[in-house]
C-alpha cells in the first residue's frame, strides 16, 4: 500500500505502471481499477485559471491510510495506491490518483470508488480557485452518486 | 483546562489565524469551544467540520486539557 501527498505534479498512468511493476504480486491480480481527479479549466459558470489545495498536515495523510485500510477490510484487495496533490496546481495536472489491484474486477471497481468518495467526502484538502476576478474558496464538491 | 484550536481555509482567513490556544471550563464539549469562539470573535459560519485530535467526532464530544480541536469548512479534496 502505498499513500502519498505531494506538491509536485505526477503523471498517474506512468505512477501505476511503476507501482505495478514493484508489485510482489505477478500473476494474482486480473483486475486494475483507478481514478484519476484532472485539473478543469471551468467550475460551474465560472472559467478557472489555477487552483490551491490546503490540507490539514498529519490529519491527512492518517486519514487516507485509514480510508485505504478501511477498504482493506471491506474488500478483498491485493493492494491500493493513492497519490494526492497539495499547494499550487495548474489546468490539466491530474490531482488524485487511485489505484487498486484485485483478483476480480468487482471489488477493483467498488474499492475504487469507495475509496474516492471516502476521499471527497471527509478527507481534509480544500480548494481555492483563481479566476480571472479573484480567488474563492470552493464550498462544495459535486456529488458522486 | 486548556486546548489548542485550528482553523483550516476559510474558517481560518474568517477568524485572520491559524491557531490558537483556549482555556476552556472542565467537560466542555466542543459545541460548548465552537460556541465560545463565535461569541469572542463575533463570527457566523455554518456547516463547520471539528475533529478533536485528528480524529471526527460528533459536536457532544468532551474535551480533554491539551486536546488538538480543529475547525474547518466542508472538505473538497479530489
Amino acid at each position: 500500500m502505498k499513500i502519498n501527498i505531494c506538491e509536485n505534479s505526477f503523471n498517474s498512468y506512468e505512477e501505476i505502471d511503476a507501482y505495478e511493476k514493484k508489485l510482489n504480486a505477478k500473476g494474482k491480480f486480473g483486475a486494475t481499477a483507478s481514478f484519476i481527479g484532472s485539473m478543469r479549466n471551468f467550475n460551474e459558470d465560472k472559467k478557472i485559471e489555477s487552483m490551491f489545495l490546503e490540507h490539514y498536515p498529519d490529519m491527512t495523510e492518517s486519514f487516507l491510510n485509514q480510508i485505504a485500510n478501511d477498504a482493506q477490510k471491506r474488500f478483498n484487495l491485493i493492494d491500493i495506491l493513492i497519490l494526492h496533490r497539495v499547494g499550487q496546481i495548474e489546468i490539466s495536472e491530474h490531482i488524485a490518483l487511485v489505484a487498486v489491484w484485485s483478483e476480480h474486477r468487482k471489488e477493483a471497481f467498488e474499492s475504487c470508488r469507495f475509496i474516492m468518495e471516502e476521499l471527497k467526502s471527509r478527507a481534509p484538502f480544500w480548494k481555492k480557485e483563481k479566476t480571472t476576478t479573484g480567488t474563492h474558496w470552493v464550498k462544495n464538491n459535486t456529488p458522486g452518486t | 483546562m486548556q486546548v489548542s484550536v485550528k482553523y483550516f481555509a476559510s474558517l481560518r482567513e474568517l477568524m485572520g489565524e491559524s491557531s490558537r490556544l483556549f482555556d476552556i471550563e472542565e467537560k466542555s464539549s466542543v459545541d460548548d469551544l465552537w460556541q465560545q469562539i463565535k461569541n469572542k470573535k463575533n463570527v457566523n459560519f455554518e456547516n463547520v467540520m471539528a475533529t478533536v485530535n485528528m480524529q471526527y467526532v460528533k459536536s457532544n464530544h468532551q474535551l480533554h486539557d491539551g486536546d488538538e480541536v480543529a475547525f474547518f469548512p466542508p472538505v473538497t479534496g479530489g
